[in-house]
């Protein structure tokens, strides 16, 4: 039957996440579904964690290991404070993330995340958006538009590639990203239940919550 | 006051940890599919001799499974100022041991003030990749010029090593094979060189699925390594939208929260940082 259908390790939980470049902002959005297989088990579950205030980073995949690798940034980001008088800057968090996930070569975690925040060029005085994903063992892949992870995954990629555009204000970002996430998790079993957007700019952090279709598995 | 940080001793400090390895295999025992997911450059790589020097060429495809990852990632990896590489297989694999082997040719340097070797690099991976027997997928190829001339080596995640006048590596390694093959000679200059490297690169990339895009080469000579990003790049996306797409229906907000954020710190030289611990 339906409930016995063997599932692998990246759709045991299902997940949508895009993140995404604008003009001196940046945006990362996801779904907020936790499920078993087919059964859904929670519509308010957090997959994007906060590393500092200028960096955020969204995991898909196996949840309990976004869980534990969400506490091994918090741990590491904190230890760095500690250590250096300061935040961890997002290029440097970014490339924290792909040699944490390399130490696990050999015994991954299921876990594939999207880094995205901003830093000020310390020479030019220029914003610089970071965004980078990485598969599960730390292929560090630096974007200039946009990075997509989770179920859904090849259909974000389509409707990221049509819709995205360069320079798109906070609020022109928040839009394209929104929609881009809807189209693609509306025909995905596995994420929905809710989206939440957050959209960080040099001033603030802009945290939306999205009403969605509520009729997934 | 001293604070008591002795746990600091035993922290992971670097290296590889095996804390997951009996809790994927439970799960692989359980039936879950465990299969692996890394982001594999199936990808045209190639590196020739030539009179003055080295000549590597790359395309510049990623891809995870059958979707392109990246359409513009960079292959050719930075060893040392008269070293480079080309990485093919686990594209984590190829880039963690690329920079693992640069900074201890670095340290060797600094060192010993002696001018790293590509037989030295090509050694050390070797046995590096020899002891991980094959798990570890980086297959690379070396290409530089030391004091011993112009050397291109082959280096294979099982641990063996090859020095040849012209190597192609990968999923598109047939077609730039068979280019090489017909149009490699002795002491070919620069222009000719570059001209045949995109040749081999270019039947790759229209050849085989796994690479694509565009081509990128990188000339080594004794003054030095010069990049030529996107060198040749005809596949470019044909129809853009010239503005922001006009959405009928905009998204409905449930809530909104804007928290205001620190501002963005610029370093200015030797300033003492306020620690602030909340």
């Amino acid at each position: 039957g339906i409930l016995s259908r063997k599932m692998s390790i990246d759709t045991y939980n299902g997940s949508s996440m895009i993140g995404m470049i604008g003009k001196d902002c940046i945006a990362i959005a996801s779904d907020t579904r936790l499920g078993v297989q087919l059964k859904t088990i929670d519509t308010n579950f957090k997959k994007v964690f906060k590393a500092t205030d200028h960096c955020l980073i969204g995991m898909t995949g196996l949840a309990t290991d976004v869980q534990t690798l969400a506490s091994v940034f918090r741990y590491k980001t904190h230890l760095y404070k500690l250590r250096e008088g300061e935040e961890i800057r997002a290029s440097t968090f970014s490339n924290l993330v792909a040699t944490t996930l390399y130490e696990k070569r050999l015994g991954p975690y299921f876990a594939d995340p999207i880094v995205a925040g901003l830093e000020k060029d310390h020479k030019t005085g220029k914003i610089v958006p970071v965004l980078a994903t990485y598969d599960l063992i730390g292929c560090y892949q630096k974007c200039s538009n946009f990075a997509v992870g989770g179920t859904s995954q090849n259909m974000l990629y389509g409707a990221c590639e049509s819709y995205w555009k360069e320079n798109m204000e906070p609020d022109e970002l928040f839009e394209v990203i929104s929609q881009c996430l809807f189209s693609s998790m509306d025909r995905d079993c596995l994420s929905g239940w809710g989206a939440e957007v957050y959209i960080l700019t040099p001033e603030k952090l802009i945290v939306k919550r999205l009403k969605s279709r509520m009729d997934q598995f | 006051e001293d604070i008591e940080m002795s746990y600091l001793e035993e922290l992971n400090m670097g290296g590889f940890t095996t804390e997951n390895t009996a809790r994927n295999e439970v799960l692989a025992q359980k039936g879950f599919d465990v299969k692996s997911r890394c982001v594999k450059t199936g990808t045209t790589i190639a590196a020739m001799i030539f009179k003055d020097g080295v000549i590597l060429g790359a395309d510049t495809r990623a891809t995870a499974g059958e979707i392109v990852a990246d359409k513009n990632c960079e292959k050719i990896h930075y060893m040392a100022p008269n070293i480079h590489c080309l990485g093919a297989g686990t594209a984590a694999d190829c880039e963690h041991v690329t920079l693992m082997m640069s900074r201890k040719l670095e340290l060797f340097t600094l060192n010993t003030g002696i001018e790293a070797r590509v037989e030295m690099a090509a050694t050390q991976l070797a046995n590096y990749l020899f002891n991980y027997g094959g798990h570890i997928g980086a297959y690379l190829i070396l290409g530089g010029i030391d004091v011993s001339g112009p050397k291109v080596v082959q280096v294979y995640a099982d641990g063996c090593k090859t020095y040849l006048p012209f190597i192609a590596t990968g999923s598109g390694s047939l077609g730039a094979t068979a280019v090489l093959e017909t149009d490699f000679k002795e002491d070919m200059t620069k222009e000719e060189a570059m001209k045949i490297m995109v040749k081999a690169i270019e039947a790759g990339v229209y050849h085989d699925m796994g690479s694509g895009s565009n081509v990128d080469l990188c000339v080594i000579t004794k003054e030095g390594a010069q990049h030529y990003r996107n060198y040749v790049s005809k596949n470019k996306k044909e129809f853009e939208m010239k503005d922001i797409y006009k959405f009928q229906k905009k998204p409905e907000v449930l809530s909104t929260k804007e928290i205001p954020i620190s501002s963005l710190i610029v370093e200015e030289g030797d300033q003492p940082m306020e620690l602030q611990l909340n």
